[in-house]
């Protein structure tokens, strides 16, 4: 009875490129075609220190990669929202807006209402939550493309903002607390604590899963090529915190960057909530008949993104040591959604994490800082960032339709 | 094949859509351990029978019997709570996801002391039993971790088909199992079908393919304009008396079919032969 597929042949599965050209893809191919996706961008990011480094000797110095990241963390922040409703294959546009109104919410209940530092900023990161959530109902309660939702988002909120700021249109901010966010470093001793701390708990859950899938008898990769992951972080890391102790010491502002990165990398890819976002950016059909509550995962999504817009916002106004009518505005919006997008996260949905908003921001952000320093116009400055924008959205459209043909088989 | 009773029984079931009479008094039981293939020509009612068991439309009139009691299946929950699986032609599945991620999708297992605050998946958990399912059911598939949507048309169909089996139903219901398929992922799949008969689960396929029905059904259910034309042992009947019921020319018992029988029949021969060509 079992006989007809007993005897049958079955080809290989995960072998996508079986049958394409009939070998191994050169290791240069699979980088181009998006294959290999974070380390394609850390390859770019090296290219692209190596050429300013080569152009101007203070790029990589301690004192500028610690400018980069102090630059980088608002955007990166709101990057990291974005990530999240890009795997559900929708888009937020009114994240710039915002970030811009809760900054200036908490300017104002700051400075002009005199409350706590840190229930201003609760009460900033709340209103975001609230915008997000409101977003995310009209976009599943009435089946309105986000993109347009957001697009009316982005103008309401831009209005919001300054009506909040009043006529005034800034606010200095004072209170050392928020402005403490990106000004506050740790050197020496607490920098190395925090990041063997950190170091230490990744290398041991790693390991734990690790012996854990080996004790259950599943296929697991080779010790030694996990261990030499757990050496190259540790060398990153180790190599970071040494360079910036040369300068102020590590950055608070950079602390609650990767803080969050990671927290979101847990929740998109370890946990049921993080597995159901994949599942609806790439078949919500699929993920309807499965059980999921389609409508309150995106919801819960465009509410995480507008809090993270709101934190970023946060960010900038606590190193700019103002808010005011252009906060959150220009081209902050199309930078935190470029971002991810250059470092490999799908605008399709459902591919893509949360990495790519830190290496995106990074990418973008050393463009940027690079060019200050060689002292290049700002035309030139936007061209190249296009330009490396347009590259990337050409890889990921590469990369699915190279998928779409091996899907076939 | 079947033995005891059945499972799930419909009585005088009709279903309409405005003045679409979909279903008039349709009688349909499988019992465990049997295969019952739903045949008819297009719009004869076959899917809407399946929907109204799985839940998508409810019935307007008659009764559903599961395991003897009169049951309410009033949406998809209902069905499931039961023990009714359902697969369906476009297959439900997440490209983007892995194996393990398809199999156990909306029904995660999570681990650790605060998984229900942290809802952390219990990946390890997942992956084993995984291999267990596909092993037990002798899919050959070498590599969980790989995304389905890298598969061919064969393997996902059997993905769909085990992740339909997690919740252990007592039936299942096969929509089109081997439609756009080429021989030999067919054969595949129609022994995963014929290995869920033997762990003892009630089948439902609807097919067009009547080759593939007369392969694996114990009994053929034939639907014709909503109505119930006959149920035919698989073993004692053949494919003409089948096309005769579906087109409803001709009467079967005297062997005398109308001209229209004879050409549906020759195209079904045609099907049957270019399918095993392609």
């Amino acid at each position: 009875m079992t006989a007809g597929a007993a005897s049958v042949e079955q080809p290989p599965a995960g072998d996508p490129g079986d049958g394409e050209e009939g070998g191994r893809d050169s290791l240069l191919r699979r980088l181009i075609q998006g294959d290999l996706g974070e380390l394609r961008v850390i390859v770019v990011l090296a290219v692209i220190w190596a050429i300013f480094q080569f152009q101007e000797d203070r790029f990589l110095s301690a004192t500028n990669l610690t400018n980069l990241l102090l630059q980088i963390t608002a955007i990166g922040l709101v990057s990291v929202g974005v990530v999240m409703v890009l795997l559900l294959g929708e888009i937020d546009l009114s994240v710039g807006a915002v970030s811009g109104l809760c900054a200036s919410v908490m300017a104002v209940l700051s400075v002009r209402h005199g409350w706590s530092p840190y229930l201003a900023i609760a009460g900033a990161i709340a209103v975001g939550a609230a915008i997000g959530t409101f977003q995310g109902s009209v976009f599943t309660q009435f089946g309105i493309p986000s993109f347009v939702v957001t697009l009316a988002g982005l103008l309401g909120w831009q209005g919001a903002q300054l009506e909040v700021l009043g006529t005034t249109g800034t606010i200095n901010l004072t209170d050392p607390t928020i402005t403490g966010l990106t000004s506050t470093f740790y050197d020496g001793p607490v920098g190395w604590a925090v990041a063997i701390a950190g170091f230490a708990v990744y290398a041991a859950v790693s390991l734990a899963g690790w012996r854990r899938k080996v004790a259950a008898g599943l296929r697991v990769q080779p010790l030694g090529a996990l261990l030499a992951r757990l050496v190259l972080a540790g060398a990153a890391i180790v190599a970071a915190v040494a360079v910036l102790n040369q300068d102020r010491g590590v950055p608070l502002a950079a602390l609650i960057l990767v803080g969050f990165v990671i927290l979101f990398q847990f929740v998109t890819t370890k946990t049921s909530f993080g597995r159901h976002i994949f599942a609806v950016g790439g078949n919500s059909e699929a993920a309807r008949r499965a059980g999921i509550g389609v409508k309150r995962i995106r919801i819960v999504v465009f509410a995480i993104a507008s809090s993270m817009a709101a934190i970023g916002g946060i960010m900038a106004a606590s190193r700019l040591l103002a808010v005011n009518q252009s906060s959150g505005s220009g081209d902050f919006l199309l930078l935190a959604i470029a971002g991810p997008v250059i470092a490999g996260t799908s605008l399709f949905g459902g591919r893509g994490s949360v990495w790519t908003a830190l290496l995106g921001a990074l990418v973008i952000g050393s463009i940027s800082n690079g060019m200050d320093l060689l002292a290049l116009e700002s035309s030139v400055k936007f061209m190249v960032t296009g330009a490396v924008l347009l590259i990337a959205v050409i890889i990921d459209a590469l990369a699915r339709r190279r998928r779409q043909a091996s899907g076939r088989v | 094949m079947s033995d005891g009773a059945p499972v799930l029984t419909l009585e005088k079931v009709s279903k309409s859509f405005g003045a679409v009479q979909a279903l008039r008094d349709v009688d349909f039981d499988v019992a465990p351990g049997e295969v019952v293939a739903l045949v008819g020509d297009n719009g004869a009612g076959k899917s809407t029978l399946i929907k109204a068991i799985a839940g998508i439309h409810g019935i307007d009139s008659g009764r559903i019997l599961f395991e003897g009691d009169p049951v309410r299946i009033a949406s998809p929950t209902d069905a499931v709570g039961l023990g009714i699986a359902t697969v369906y032609q476009d297959l439900a599945l997440c490209d983007n996801l892995d194996v393990v991620g398809n199999l156990f999708l909306g029904q995660e297992e999570r681990s650790g002391a605060l998984a229900t605050v942290t809802r952390q998946l219990d990946e390890t958990s997942m992956e084993r039993q995984a291999h267990e399912l596909l092993d037990n059911l002798a899919v050959t598939i070498t590599d969980v971790r790989a995304e389905v949507g890298t598969m061919s048309g064969g393997q996902r169909q059997q993905v769909a088909i085990a992740r339909s089996l997690l919740g252990e139903p007592k039936v299942v219901l096969l929509d089109e199992p081997t439609a756009a398929l080429g021989v030999r992922q067919t054969a595949q799949v129609l022994a995963l079908v014929k290995r869920l008969r033997e762990k003892g689960h009630g089948v439902v396929v609807i097919s067009h393919n009547l080759a593939n029905v007369f392969e694996v059904a114990d009994r053929i259910v034939v639907l014709r304009l909503g109505r119930l034309v006959g149920v035919y042992d698989a073993a004692k009947t053949s494919h003409e008396e089948i096309v005769a019921a579906i087109t409803g020319a001709g009467d079967p018992s005297t062997g005398e079919l109308g001209p229209e029988v004879e050409q549906a029949m020759e195209n079904a021969r045609r099907d049957d032969a270019g399918q095993e060509r392609s």
